[in-house]
Parts: C-alpha cells; sequence; structure tokens
C-alpha cells in the first residue's frame, strides 16, 4: 500500500513544474484543464520551439511515450507526448490538439527526439495525422493502401457487433453464430463501395525502397561498385518472429536498413476500447509472450492509478516476486536465442528452456497457465500463492537459479567464439541511446543508470536493496553480460521480497467483474524486461476505455536499429537485432 | 590461453552429458523407478533435476498442478436417480465477462409462467474463440462453469462445443480439483446453513404476525 | 521402430521372428516412413511459436516422433504448424512458403488463432483461421495450447497420416494441373482473395445500392 503522501509530493513536483514552463512560454502552452488530466497544452505551431526548450532547459530528455487520442465528440484529435528525465523522477506530459478536419497535421519531433519517429509513423498509420516535416512518414503497422484509419472512432471493422463488450447476442438469446454471417463479404473483410478486385493495382513498396535509397551512406571509396537490397524475413529464422527487415548493403556492409512490421499487429488497441477494463487483462497476456506476469502489472498499475485504489500489501510482493521470477526467464531466453542466432544452435539454448520450464510450473501452479497467466487483477491478484509453489519458488531462488545461471556464465562468458564475435562490436553509445529513446537493458549497456524500478519506483521496489546494472562500453559483449548481472539483482530482489512477504488478504477489492474507473487519463509503466512498458488509458467512466494504448520496449526500442546497424556487417546485424531482444506481438501488438 | 573458455565449456556440457548415467544409476542402485512413476516424474521437475529432463509425453505425463486451466466446461450433480442436475442457471454472468466473447447462452422461458427456466435449453462455446483465461469460472455465482485439465483435445475439424459436450459430473471436477472443491462445498454448506437458520428465524419472527 | 504401425494386423509371424520380420503392403510402409519424420517448417507467427519451441527442448523433446529437424527453408520441409495469429498483412507470405513446400504437405492450425482467428479474431487485421485458404489437417485448441496438447495433435496428425491411401489422398491424382496450390492473396483496400473476386465485386455493389 503506498502511502497517500508519496502520491501526493510529485504530483506537487508537477505542478510548479508545469507552472514554470507556462511562465517561461505564456503565449503558446496552456495548462490542461479538465479533471484527472496532468500536463500541458502546446499550440501546435510552437510545439517544436517548447518541445527543445522541454529538453534542453527542463532536462526532460527521454520522450517515451507519443501517442494520438480521437475525441470525436469535441471534434479534435490530440497528440499526447510524455517526456522523463534519465536522472530519475516523475514525468512531464504536454500534448497538441488539431482540428479534426482532413488533412489533420501537426509538427514532427524527429528532429528533437529521434525516438518520435515510429511512434509518429504509428499515429499516422492509425489515426490519419500527418506530421509535418518527419523524413519517412509511411504507414507502419498496416499496408499502404488499406483503406482508413482504424483507430479514429467513426471507423469500424468489418466484424464491428457493437461499440463496446458485452455484446447483445450472446445471452439471453445466444444462438451460436459465425462473425461471418453477419457481414456482406462473409469473411472479415470490408471493401468501399463499388469496389473491383479484378482491375486494382496493388502497391509494390516503392516507397519503402525510396526511403532506403535517401538514407544509404555515399560510397567513398571511389571504386564502382553496386548496392544491392536484401529482404529479410517476415519469414526468417533469427527475425525472432515475423519482423521483415529491407536492407541495403554494399558488399557485406550494411548501408541502410528499414524494419517492416506489422506482420503480427492484432489490433490490440482497438479490441482494448471495445472490451471491458477487466477483459482487457488477458489481452495483455499476449503482448510481450515471454512476460505475461510484467505486462499485467503494467496495465494494473496503469488502471489502479486511475480508480485510485491501494493494492493489498501482500499482493504487492507477490506482483514483485513474479515480475522478477519473469525477469530471469526472459534473460536466460535472451541468452539461449542469442548464442541461437550466433550459431550455437540448441546446447545453450536448451539448457536455459530447462529453466524456463521450472519458472513456468510455478506460474502454472500460481496462476494456472503456464504462459498467459492473467494473475493479476485491480487491487491485487486471483488468489494466493499456493503452499508447494511458494516452496518451490525458494527451491529455485535459493538454490536452483543462483546454480544454473553461474553455470550458463561459465559456459559461455569466456568462451573465445563468443568473445570474438560479441566484443567490440559496437551497439549504442548513451547519447544516442536516450536520443532514439531505447530503455531496457540496452540503454543500461550504453552507460545510463536508468532503470524505473529506482528511477521512478512502482510497487514496493523502493524497499528493496539492489543495485542498478550498468555497463559502459556499449558493445555487444556489455549488452551480453547486463542480462546475467539483471539476473543476478532479480535473484537479490526475490529473496528479500520472500523474507519480507506479510500475510494477509491478497486483493483490497470486492472480487467484481464490472470495474468502476472513474473518468480521466493515466499512463502507468512498469520496468520489463526489455524497458520501459507503458500503457496510456483514457476512460470517460464508462466501463471501456476511451483510448487504451501500449507503449511497447521493443516497438521504440527497434527505432534505433539503422543507427545501430548502419556500417556493420550483415552477419553483425542478425546478432545485433538479438542485442534488442525484441518480440513481435509486443512490437506489433 | 586462447581456446581456455571453449574447454570450460566442453566441461560444463560433459558434466551434464554425465549427470544422465549417473542421476539414472543412483536411481536404479535405490531400486527406484526414475520413468513411468510419478515419484520419478516430480523430481524431474524439482530443484534437483539433472540429467535427462524429458517427461516422455504420451507414454508419461507432466503432474498438473490443481489451478491449470485449460478449456471451459459446465459442472452437473449426479442425482441418485440417475437424473443429473446442471448447476448453471444461465445468469449470464459468463458470456458477459468472456473477453473474446465465445460463450452464447439461450435462455428459455416456461410457456406455462412465462417465468425463465433455470436451466439453459443451449450452451455453446467456440473453443477455437476461447482465450483460455478463466473469468468464466472466476466470477461464476454458481459454481457451474470450471476449467477443464484435459489438454488433448485436438480434432480433424473445428471445435464448437454444445451443451451435451461440455457437461461433465461433479465427481470429475472433484477429481481433478479436490482442494477446491472441498473449499467450495463448504462455502455452499455453510451458506445453506445460514439460510436454513435464517429461514427458521424469520418463521419464528412472522408466525405471531401471520397469526391474526 | 513401431512394429504395430507397420505390420499388417492379424498377420501371425511367428514368435522368434517377430522382432526381425514385418509382413506390410507397400502403402502401410511408406506411411509408416512418412508419419516416423514430419519435418515442420521451422517457422513461427505468435505466442504459439514460443510453446512449439518449447515442445522442441529438452523437456518435450519432439525428437522422439521424428519431428526435431526444423528446416528452415519450405522445400525441405512436410509440415506448416500455423503457430499463431494470422494476419492479414502476414497471409501472402505463408501461401507463399506453403506453395513452395513438396507433397505430401500438412498443415497443422495450432491455437485458437490459427483455428479460427480466436481471442483476434474481430481485429481488423486478422484473418479468421488459416482453414480459409489453406486445407487444415489437424486442429489444436488451446491458447496457447501446452507443447503436450500440441504433441497430442501431432500424435493426430500421425493417425491421420497412416490411414492414407495412395488413391485417396489428395497428392496423387490426376486431372487439373495442381489441386494443392494456393493463389496469393492481395493486399488492397483489404485483403483480397482472388478466387473471390466477383463475389466481392458483387458484395461491393450491392453495398453501394444499398447506401
Amino acid at each position: 500500500m503506498t502511502a497517500p503522501t508519496s502520491v501526493t509530493a510529485p504530483a506537487e513536483v508537477s505542478a510548479q513544474l508545469y507552472a514554470k514552463l507556462i511562465a517561461r512560454f505564456p503565449e503558446s502552452v496552456a495548462a490542461e484543464t479538465r479533471p484527472n488530466y496532468s500536463g500541458v497544452i502546446i499550440k501546435k505551431e510552437n510545439l517544436v520551439e517548447v518541445a527543445a526548450a522541454i529538453r534542453d532547459e527542463f532536462g526532460y530528455d527521454l520522450l517515451t511515450a507519443v501517442t494520438a487520442v480521437d475525441y470525436l465528440a469535441e471534434n479534435k484529435m490530440e497528440v499526447v507526448y510524455h517526456a522523463y528525465k534519465t536522472t530519475g523522477g516523475t514525468g512531464l506530459v504536454f500534448r497538441v490538439q488539431a482540428e479534426r478536419v482532413d488533412p489533420i497535421e501537426v509538427p514532427s519531433l524527429v528532429e528533437i527526439w529521434a525516438g518520435a519517429d515510429f511512434q509518429e509513423r504509428e499515429a499516422y498509420d492509425l489515426f490519419g495525422i500527418k506530421f509535418t516535416s518527419h523524413p519517412d512518414l509511411r504507414r507502419i503497422l498496416m499496408w499502404e493502401g488499406f483503406e482508413g484509419y482504424p483507430l479514429r472512432k467513426d471507423w469500424k471493422e468489418a466484424f464491428f457487433e457493437e461499440e463496446a463488450k458485452p455484446f447483445k447476442s450472446r445471452w439471453p438469446e445466444g444462438k451460436h453464430t459465425y462473425a461471418e454471417f453477419k457481414n456482406p463479404f462473409r469473411d472479415n473483410l470490408n471493401f468501399p463501395e463499388n469496389f473491383d478486385p479484378n482491375s486494382y493495382q496493388p502497391d509494390n513498396e516503392d516507397d519503402l525502397y525510396a526511403s532506403l535509397e535517401n538514407h544509404s551512406l555515399k560510397n567513398e571509396s571511389g571504386l564502382k561498385t553496386d548496392q544491392i537490397v536484401v529482404n529479410m524475413g517476415p519469414h526468417h529464422p533469427s527475425t525472432h518472429g515475423v519482423l521483415r527487415v529491407a536492407v541495403t548493403l554494399e558488399g557485406e556492409t550494411i548501408l541502410g536498413l528499414k524494419p517492416v512490421m506489422g506482420y503480427l499487429h492484432r489490433n490490440h488497441d482497438k479490441i482494448g476500447e471495445r472490451s471491458t477494463f477487466l477483459q482487457i487483462m488477458p489481452y495483455t497476456d499476449r503482448l510481450d509472450y515471454f512476460n505475461s506476469m510484467s505486462n499485467n502489472l503494467g496495465y494494473a498499475i496503469a488502471v489502479e492509478k486511475l480508480m485510485k485504489i491501494p493494492v493489498a500489501e501482500r499482493a504487492e510482493y507477490i506482483r514483485v516476486i513474479m515480475a522478477e521470477l519473469t525477469r530471469i526467464q526472459n534473460h536466460l531466453i535472451f541468452v539461449g536465442t542469442l548464442t541461437n542466432d550466433l550459431g550455437a544452435m540448441y546446447t545453450p539454448s536448451l539448457y536455459a528452456f530447462e529453466e524456463r520450464e521450472l519458472i513456468l510450473d510455478i506460474f502454472e501452479a500460481v496462476s494456472g497457465a503456464r504462459m498467459m497467466c492473467n494473475y493479476l487483477r485491480f487491487g491485487g491478484v486471483v488468489r494466493d500463492i499456493p503452499e508447494d509453489a511458494l516452496s518451490k519458488i525458494k527451491d529455485l531462488v535459493y538454490e536452483r537459479l543462483p546454480a544454473k545461471t553461474a553455470e550458463m556464465e561459465r559456459l559461455l562468458n569466456d568462451n573465445e567464439v563468443l568473445m570474438g564475435r560479441l566484443k567490440g562490436v559496437h551497439v549504442l553509445d548513451g547519447e544516442t541511446a536516450v536520443k532514439y529513446s531505447v530503455t531496457g537493458p540496452v540503454l543500461r549497456a550504453a552507460g545510463v543508470p536508468y532503470d524505473i524500478r529506482r528511477a521512478d519506483p512502482y510497487s514496493v521496489y523502493d524497499r528493496f536493496d539492489f543495485d542498478v546494472a550498468v555497463r559502459y562500453n556499449g558493445d555487444m559483449m556489455d549488452n551480453y553480460l547486463i542480462r546475467f548481472d539483471e539476473i543476478w539483482q532479480s535473484l537479490r530482489i526475490l529473496e528479500q521480497a520472500l523474507q519480507q512477504m506479510p500475510e494477509g488478504p491478497v486483493n483490497s477489492q470486492k472480487l467484481q467483474y464490472q470495474v468502476r474507473v472513474p473518468a480521466g487519463e493515466a499512463y502507468g509503466r512498469i520496468e520489463s524486461p526489455k524497458g520501459e512498458l507503458g500503457f496510456y488509458i483514457v476512460s470517460n467512466g464508462k466501463p471501456t476505455p476511451y483510448r487504451y494504448h501500449v507503449r511497447p520496449a521493443s516497438f521504440v526500442n527497434i527505432t534505433a536499429l539503422e543507427e545501430m546497424c548502419r556500417g556493420s556487417k550483415i552477419q553483425d546485424f542478425v546478432a545485433l537485432l538479438a542485442m534488442l531482444d525484441i518480440v513481435m506481438g509486443e512490437l506489433d501488438r | 590461453m586462447f581456446g581456455k573458455g571453449i574447454l570450460k565449456s566442453l566441461q560444463v556440457t560433459w558434466k551434464r552429458f554425465w549427470d544422465t548415467y549417473i542421476d539414472d544409476l543412483a536411481w536404479w542402485l535405490r531400486g527406484k523407478k526414475r520413468y513411468h512413476s510419478v515419484e520419478g516424474i516430480t523430481h524431474r521437475s524439482s530443484k534437483n533435476a539433472k540429467g535427462i529432463f524429458t517427461v516422455q509425453y504420451p507414454e508419461e505425463r507432466l503432474i498438473l498442478p490443481e489451478e491449470t486451466r485449460y478449456l471451459p466446461f459446465l459442472v452437473y450433480n449426479e442425482l441418485a436417480d440417475g437424473k443429473r442436475e446442471i448447476l448453471c442457471t444461465s445468469c449470464g454472468i459468463c458470456p458477459k465477462v468472456c473477453p473474446p466473447q465465445c460463450i452464447w447462452i439461450v435462455r428459455s422461458n416456461d410457456p406455462q409462467t412465462g417465468k425463465p427456466i433455470p436451466e439453459p435449453t443451449e450452451f455453446y462455446i467456440d473453443m477455437d474463440l476461447c482465450m483460455n483465461c478463466g473469468l468464466c469460472a472466476e466470477y461464476c455465482p454458481f459454481d457451474a462453469i470450471k476449467m477443464d485439465h484435459d489438454f488433448e483435445l485436438a480434432s480433424y475439424t473445428r471445435n464448437i462445443y454444445e451443451l451435451e459436450k461440455l457437461l461433465k459430473p461433479s465427481s470429475y471436477y472433484q477429481s481433478i480439483r479436490p482442494q477446491n472443491f472441498a473449499r467450495e462445498e463448504a462455502e455452499r454448506k455453510a451458506k445453506e446453513e445460514a439460510k436454513a437458520a435464517k429461514a427458521v428465524k424469520t418463521a419464528v419472527a412472522e408466525t405471531p404476525a401471520a397469526a391474526p | 521402430m513401431e512394429p504395430e504401425s507397420l505390420s499388417l494386423p492379424n498377420y501371425n509371424i511367428p514368435e522368434d521372428l517377430q522382432n526381425v520380420v514385418a509382413v506390410t503392403t507397400i502403402e502401410r510402409l511408406y506411411n509408416w516412413g512418412k508419419r516416423s519424420s514430419v519435418w515442420p517448417l521451422m517457422f513461427g507467427l505468435a505466442c504459439c511459436a514460443i510453446e512449439m519451441i518449447a515442445a522442441q527442448t529438452a523437456r518435450y523433446d519432439l525428437a522422439r516422433f521424428g519431428m526435431e529437424v526444423m528446416r528452415p527453408t519450405p522445400r525441405q520441409a512436410d509440415m506448416l504448424l500455423v503457430s499463431g495469429t494470422v494476419t492479414k498483412k502476414m497471409l501472402p507470405a505463408i501461401i507463399r512458403l506453403y506453395n513452395q513446400m513438396p507433397e505430401p504437405k500438412y498443415v497443422v492450425a495450432m491455437g485458437a488463432c490459427a483455428s479460427s482467428g480466436g481471442p483476434f479474431k474481430e481485429g481488423y487485421n486478422v484473418v479468421a483461421g488459416i482453414d480459409k485458404f489453406l486445407p487444415v489437417d489437424v486442429y489444436v485448441p488451446g491458447c496457447p495450447p501446452t507443447p503436450q496438447a500440441l504433441i497430442a495433435g501431432l500424435i493426430k496428425l500421425q493417425e491421420k497420416i497412416d490411414k492414407e491411401k495412395f488413391k485417396t489422398s489428395r497428392w496423387y491424382q490426376k486431372g487439373k494441373t495442381d489441386p494443392n496450390y494456393v493463389p496469393m492473396p492481395v493486399l488492397g483496400p483489404d485483403l483480397i482473395d482472388v478466387r473471390r473476386n466477383e463475389e466481392f465485386k458483387r458484395a461491393a455493389a450491392r453495398k453501394a445500392g444499398t447506401v
């Protein structure tokens, strides 16, 4: 349970901060007046100027989340930015509003924060907001030529049944029917009126290849060479899922690359806006499917922030234990897949999967499912940890996992082949990583000790004694070793959490399927194993969220991929991609 | 020395290779079965697991914890006369709470009284939509829908389960979740007793008033 | 070797020859060979892919079924394990992979999403089941199916292979050019299944008329 004083203190700090910002730009910055909203509204003509001041004068150097909200009733489109300091503390929320008349135009912030690149493209893709002066504004999740902007409130999917769940056709007269029969095209399809498929010319991705051309380096050697474009994926064994990367090569050197994504775009946001707050919980499991417990945690924190409810004390500890176990298995799998990508097929990943199976056994005993846990509820967790599962956790934390992590280190850390591949291959330096909004182990391996568990503590992380793992070279070896550092720190947290865990109820709320969430907005974020996982929720007091947005770590981290890979060899590309530890479920949502 | 790290790696793999035989031998010397026995499977899923980790499904199976959830089923009580009492009252909470909306219930009215019949007339679960989240079982106020342990459901066609296919006896539920079943039974009994006590009380209180 | 699946039933082999001699038919021998080395395509889509990988690892060990050889190229694979949500954007790639696979080829729809769209069925970028495009041999329900459930499904596939006949299985039919070829869908304003072009045209015209 967080004490009420600690809630008010940051609010005061941010109130002062916003007052300061308004005093600095009295003309162009206005205070936010809607109840339960925070931040300031910036006039869109002055956005770039104010944003530059926010970064340079106010020190908010890390722009984490950029997203849009469609306020249909007010006829406004709003873009919301969340900026943080890498030295820690609460965030700064600023937003711009535009008239909801096409073309909706908002200035782009890519020049100030390069990390805004893909997130702005996403807002363009799903909301149709044109970011003027964006260097490469193309659709990102859907394909070019797709009809409409799906996240606009007046856009309806082909299988649209009702605005919000539960659907009336299910009860009390719920005869089973297929959604296909209700749609004129007899499938999950929607074509414009009088559309003739026979005469349709599909897009041949000229824009993608043109953007590659613009970004490639000049050939300085004077030799006459040809550049080739190689498409890796979407089916490629080492792209960690269905990611496609178009790479321009000169010889074996990467000149430029563009990730093409959306091959696993499962419309998480749109489905979330049709589902009740509780119904979203199992969907969050499927975001980053390695770490469903952390996803649950991030979402629960965001909604609890909005509902302003306390969390049961014991549940807080259970949440921490689950989140840290998740981190350990994620990092073990990272080592496994990395070595897999480097050519060490099977052995390390088989060892890693053994430990993961044991951790998943715990998840299954606690929550009921191995991967899709759906274990957290607003105000606590579903059920207490069963006795035998608790003793199993203790066995693992005190005995098995330290021994096996040490064994994994013995297996790999001094291995000359691995060192030869990893050492000295540059990933990112700290400054660039911050510029590209990279979070998580990649940022910390570049020497920036930014860990949300310490920088902006959530749950009960402020009660534990642990170090923020940080390494300074920013090469692949550091990126690899920092995963082990984090496993050791997680084990430290787990030991303390197991000792301190109090008895008591595991949920502060009554069991109810229709939670009341007051109107307002909230941004909840956690340090997921892959970086910052944020949930931005706008509620209008109804059972379903008005806007539900996930700020996934993988999606924003991959913005830096081109910067990371430019100039390196194509062989290293696979390993560099493994460094980001992307998961497509989270990346494409 | 170059190559020392590789030798170290080989040492680890070499040790793990021999672990299998050592562990097998240890079990054999103790006269116990490492394979095809509950004890052996428990050992292979514990902190002491070393050597062969494989649980050879389908010959042997992992021991599923009680809370394991796969797909939902409906519980019915077997009555003494061979009839069955479906616990579901078609109250409609599960279709309301279901995230992918894969539950369909038809509730009928009694033609004579016009009041709804508690038992569902039709009940469908589209098993190919179900996301195994367990919310239906969690929020069912009558403990009528529960999550199954049976996972061997692969088929050559799509799976839409109707009422008959969903129904399973409460003895089966008891066998897969003994602790939950005992807890729910105790709760139900306590509730019934409280209700009976209350009924007696109100009856006592009401009798004098009703007398004139 | 599992003699019971190879030998003809009810054929009395003397006891001392039972592990040496098998009396069988060509068809049975052929099916036995096919079912014992179904090589899956190394291909994962979403969450289910992780459980598929877990099924490959030490605890479940698909190698016991001759299915551990995951081929990264479709040209060497026998089975397409559709493990996860099939999106419209991904579908052309999946069809292309399927068309490149040599016959006999099998498709297993692993999990709710591949079978029917699953929890994401209502999504605008999701194909409601891979069976709209590819002939699915086995559906494995679950979200995601546990590795054991997946293996149960693969055993089911083996049973199906056991029953195959030269006369009836679809890859040995004479006649039309290629009965297993699936035309590539096109990404237009929405996913265009080129086999249904005329139907779409009519429906789009009807839509214009009613609005």
